[in-house]
């Protein structure tokens, strides 16, 4: 588990507060936001989804598409991925714009783009396209961050003599690529596109489900099958639709990742041979396989060879010293294109902002406090009951090895599946829909922390544990000084996480539309879904970016701070 | 014998920009290396000796000079020499055959060639029997061999190592430096030339035809020792130990003039004396040995060996002996002074009054503590003095130097560091501070 962890940790190699990159990122931010709101005019007034069957026998069609769009939108994260990881990396001219920008984006709430993504798209194509590209491109927005920046970060850590025998060996690009890159990043790699799948389900569930005033932007899917069954109080179906779920989350776990994992073990750099290897029992049948060897070695091998030779004939070796930046006309005159629409950009989006009523300011106002307000409440129930709970797995492998794998599946299904189920529960009671936002945001958020913690408290040392029980300090005194202390890198790790997850919930969690009727409640979400609704896209501005600012904000003020205190005092060695 | 000259460098220089101040790693480098020659460059870490191989081979290019191989100008990587790694650099991910493998395949080697050419190098180095296992399984010495099978891969004419044995333990490194040198001096390979780069003197003495000394700030060659021993060399014969005591003595210098010693204080003209990066419990680990010998002197290679110390890590501590005026340096002797048999001596508690004493006289000391008078309530944020420091020295170099004063000041009870605040202040137990 502390691997898993290691493979996490959120990267934050900006130590200043805020540079003049970060200014002109969160600008050009605004002004994309900007640029999709003035799209969203042109939308369609009233749009009707898809009629979805509740039919036991759709399931497997619609968990296809599902998962066809996670895969179509982690194709393409992949790819963005590679390349802009690698200009980052290489180039430092655009490293110094292009890391503030992934910093600012892998902490914004991602679902506060959704409405301008799916009015925007809907009004320049066809309604079918748009939607389903639409779903795509925030599906794309929710897993690409995170594998980003940890290829980015694998690229800048590559030691510095694997690099100069890269070049003393003369390998060209693709070479590097494939001996050195490649693997030296796939583990990483690996692990965060777990996450990025983890996250993903989240996304898929709420961008197929999302409704707002006459415009139902469904998709035939899980996650609209889930919304269905739930609205019709089809408890039958809501079972078979969460089953349906699990069984591919578990599946894709199972026959994806493990395997993956498992081979990927031969790239990690440790020098030592590890204590606890991931195992496989679909890589082990894959690797005895007759076709796969087959496949191997007539195939896959010949066109290997292949490549390189072409790559011999067709790429110089590495030249050895770094690629300078050379200040180009035709990079400059680009970036000076690109300032002055940026420029423009402001003007006119300063404009439409300048409409805003003060009363909508008033209740964006309102609505960033409750968002919050909830935001914390869900945090501090989760910290709550993790931080006992994670304790005790971490440190008892015995209760670990049975609640763990159960605690690991619970996990990976998307809180927002549940969401409609929770409706249904909750509604009857009174602020129903304020406890179900932060039941969701808690649901979507604990996890994050519960494996923090677990990792935490087991990575104490045994010498510390020993020396706290030979001082005679009592359980209070081993839990302030030993166990807190310790926990506490891992805790604000996870809180940061669990933080910018909560965010994102609320602007499913604070509107819903529920058999029949429009519920909801103050919140800066409920703010940007209501101004999707009623078409009032200045406010739909306004609340959109001030949602951004203030949780990056928030990020920068608050965890920034707690981040580097923890990675200064309270890192175990 | 008239060898014809493989590598001639006329005139290099490094530098640093880092913004304000350039920093000179070498400086007016003129080499030549002829075919036939085993050459090491040796010098204290920090003077440039990698760098100057990273030159060499065409991996950095220098901001000044001429470097020629074959009379040939360097540009990019030159194809004909090739390096042996300090941490070997072998791609974890593939076996001992593939890591071999893959510098042939890279050179457009077919398939079945490369195969065979690989084991039969696998096979030289003695690692038969090894060829699927992965370096990790491998113990230091074997993926050494594993590095060094991969360089003689390429046929370079030129064979660059970089401290190759400096992480290994003892045992596998006396082992595969015999090996080496046999597969040199008999022949067996088609390399013309080695340079290698160490800060072990009988490592150089025991390999080398020649031993090109360098010293550091700024980093420049100071000798150009013949070794003209043949082989199989005996560390215990009169004349191997003479060699290594003349590298010493050049190394280790002489106790210069105080003026010439201290330097001057961070920000006045003149070169700001670097603190030597030692250990203090190691240094009077040295001093008190010192204070065992007959004479209080002694042979600064004979000390080396009694410690069991590297060269490197023992010239440190002579330096920093030195500077304090513990002990003074003449041709590879160490003597130490009447201040130093004081301190070798005394209680605890005393010790760090006369160290107390000592550091105070150092410019850089002095211009710390006169920064804290200066400072409101005495006190001075790390990065202050950082910044002020990365003037006079490299960012790292500037860390590094901070870092040893503090630690230098907080054992003599001159100064304090206050890490949750990140502030050094002044010791107010026995100094006073000057109160206005």
């Amino acid at each position: 588990m502390s691997r898993l962890l290691r493979r996490f940790g959120i990267g934050w190699p900006l130590t200043r507060f805020a540079t003049w990159a970060d200014v002109i990122v969160l600008v050009a931010i605004g002004v994309v936001v900007y640029i999709g709101v003035e799209l969203a005019g042109g939308a369609p007034a009233a749009i009707s989804g898809p009629r979805i069957s509740l039919a036991p026998s759709a399931l497997p069609l619609y968990a296809a598409l599902s998962t066809g769009r996670m895969a179509a939108a982690y194709a393409l994260s992949l790819a963005f991925t590679l390349v802009y990881g690698y200009i980052a990396a290489r180039n430092p001219r655009a490293e110094r714009v292009m890391l503030p920008l992934l910093d600012v984006l892998q902490s914004v709430p991602i679902l506060s783009f959704l409405p301008v993504v799916l009015l925007g798209l809907s009004a320049i194509m066809p309604e079918g396209i748009a939607i389903g590209l639409a779903s795509i491109v925030l599906i794309f927005t929710s897993q690409v961050w995170n594998l980003t920046f940890a290829w980015y970060q694998s690229l800048t850590t590559i030691p510095n003599e694997l690099r100069e025998a890269n070049s003393i060996f003369r390998f060209n690009a693709w070479f590097r690529l494939k001996t050195l890159e490649l693997p030296f990043g796939a583990i990483s790699l690996i692990w965060n596109s777990m996450m990025s799948w983890a996250g993903g389900w989240f996304f898929v569930m709420a961008a197929e489900i999302f409704t707002v005033g006459d415009r139902d932007f469904r998709l035939a899917g899980l996650g609209s099958y889930l919304q269905t069954a739930a609205s019709k109080g089809d408890v039958y179906a809501i079972t078979l639709g969460i089953l349906t779920l699990v069984l591919v989350v578990v599946a894709l776990d199972q026959l994806v990742w493990r395997p993956l994992l498992a081979w990927a073990e031969r790239f990690k750099l440790e020098m030592v041979t590890g204590e606890m290897e991931p195992t496989s029992w679909f890589y082990d049948v894959l690797r005895s396989s007759l076709i796969v060897k087959w496949f191997s070695e007539r195939v896959l091998r010949p066109l290997g060879e292949r490549i390189d030779a072409w790559s011999l004939q067709h790429l110089a070796p590495d030249s050895g010293t770094s690629d300078k930046a050379n200040r180009s006309w035709i990079g400059f005159t680009a970036s000076a294109v690109l300032a002055v629409g940026l420029v423009y950009g402001v003007y006119r989006a300063t404009g439409m902002l300048a409409t805003v009523r003060p009363a909508d300011w008033a209740e964006i106002g309102l609505g960033l406090g409750a968002t919050l307000l909830r935001v914390s409440i869900a945090l501090a129930i989760a910290l709550a009951w993790t931080i006992p709970l994670g304790v005790a797995l971490g440190t008892n492998p015995k209760l670990a090895s049975w609640l763990q794998p159960v605690v690991q599946i619970t996990a990976s299904i998307p809180a927002t599946a549940f969401f409609p189920v929770l409706l249904l529960i909750v509604i009857g009671l009174p602020g129903g829909l304020n406890i179900a936002a932060v039941l969701l945001m808690l649901m979507g958020t604990q996890w994050y922390l519960l494996f923090n913690v677990i990792a935490g408290a087991s990575a104490v040392p045994q010498d510390l544990k020993y020396t706290a029980l030979l001082l005679g300090l009592n359980r209070w005194q081993r839990w302030r000084t030993l166990i807190l202390p310790a926990l506490f890198p891992y805790v604000i790790t996870g809180s940061i996480t669990a933080g910018g997850g909560a965010w994102n919930a609320s602007i499913v969690a604070e509107y819903a539309k529920f058999g029949g009727k429009t519920l909801y409640t103050t919140g800066i979400g409920s703010t940007i879904a209501r101004a999707t609704a009623e078409g009032a896209f200045p406010l739909l501005l306004a609340s959109t970016m001030s949602m951004i600012v203030t949780v990056v904000l928030i990020n920068r003020l608050f965890w920034r701070r707690l981040y580097r205190l923890a990675a200064d005092r309270y890192r175990m060695e | 014998m008239a060898n014809q000259a493989l590598v001639k460098l006329r005139g290099v220089t490094q530098k640093y920009d880092t913004g304000r101040k350039e920093f000179i790693a070498v400086r007016d480098v003129n080499l030549t290396v002829k075919e036939g020659e085993f050459v090491c460059l040796l010098g204290p870490s920090g003077c440039g000796k990698s760098t100057l191989l990273r030159i060499i081979t065409g991996l950095q290019k220098p901001s000044e000079g001429k470097v020629l191989y074959r009379d040939q100008p360097v540009v990019g990587v030159n194809p004909r020499s090739t390096i042996v790694f300090q941490t070997f650099a072998l791609f974890p991910w593939l076996t001992v055959q593939q890591n071999v493998e893959v510098a042939l395949k890279a050179r457009g080697v077919g398939p079945g060639e490369r195969t065979q050419k690989a084991l039969g190098l696998i096979d030289m180095v003695g690692l038969d029997g090894f060829e699927t296992a992965y370096p990790r399984e491998l113990s230091g010495g074997m993926r050494q061999k594993v590095g060094f099978a991969r360089a003689m891969a390429v046929e370079p004419e030129l064979l660059c190592l970089d401290e190759p044995f400096s992480a290994l333990d003892v045992l596998s490194a006396e082992s595969l430096r015999g090996e080496l040198l046999e597969l040199w001096v008999n022949g067996s390979i088609p390399t013309k030339a080695i340079l290698m780069v160490t800060h072990n003197i009988e490592e150089a003495v025991f390999m080398s035809d020649r031993i090109v000394v360098m010293d550091k700030d700024p980093g420049r060659v100071i000798a150009d020792v013949i070794v003209n021993l043949p082989h199989p060399r005996q560390h215990k014969s009169p004349r191997f130990a003479h060699i290594v005591d003349q590298v010493y003595a050049t190394l280790a210098g002489q106790t210069q003039p105080e003026h010439v010693e201290m330097g001057t204080a961070p920000g006045e003209p003149g070169r700001t004396r670097a603190l030597p990066d030692i250990q203090i419990d190691d240094l009077t680990g040295v001093i008190e040995r010192l204070h065992e010998m007959p004479g209080r002197t002694a042979d600064i290679f004979r000390l080396a060996e009694e410690l069991r110390a590297d060269s490197d890590y023992l010239l440190r501590h002579t330096e920093a002996a030195e500077l304090l005026g513990f002990a003074t340096l003449a041709q590879g002797d160490i003597t130490l002074t009447p201040l130093g048999e004081t301190f070798a001596e005394a209680s605890i508690l005393a010790r760090k009054e006369i160290f107390a004493t000592r550091i105070r006289r150092l410019p850089l000391f002095q211009w710390l503590l006169r920064m804290l008078d200066a400072a409101d309530r005495h006190r001075l944020e790390y990065d202050v003095a950082l910044a002020a420091l990365e003037l006079e020295f490299p960012p790292e170099e500037a860390r590094r130097q901070l870092d040893t004063a503090i630690e230098w000041g907080r054992y003599a009870e001159i100064l304090g560091y206050d890490d949750s605040t990140e502030t050094i202040f002044r010791e107010t137990g026995a100094a006073v501070p000057a109160a206005t």
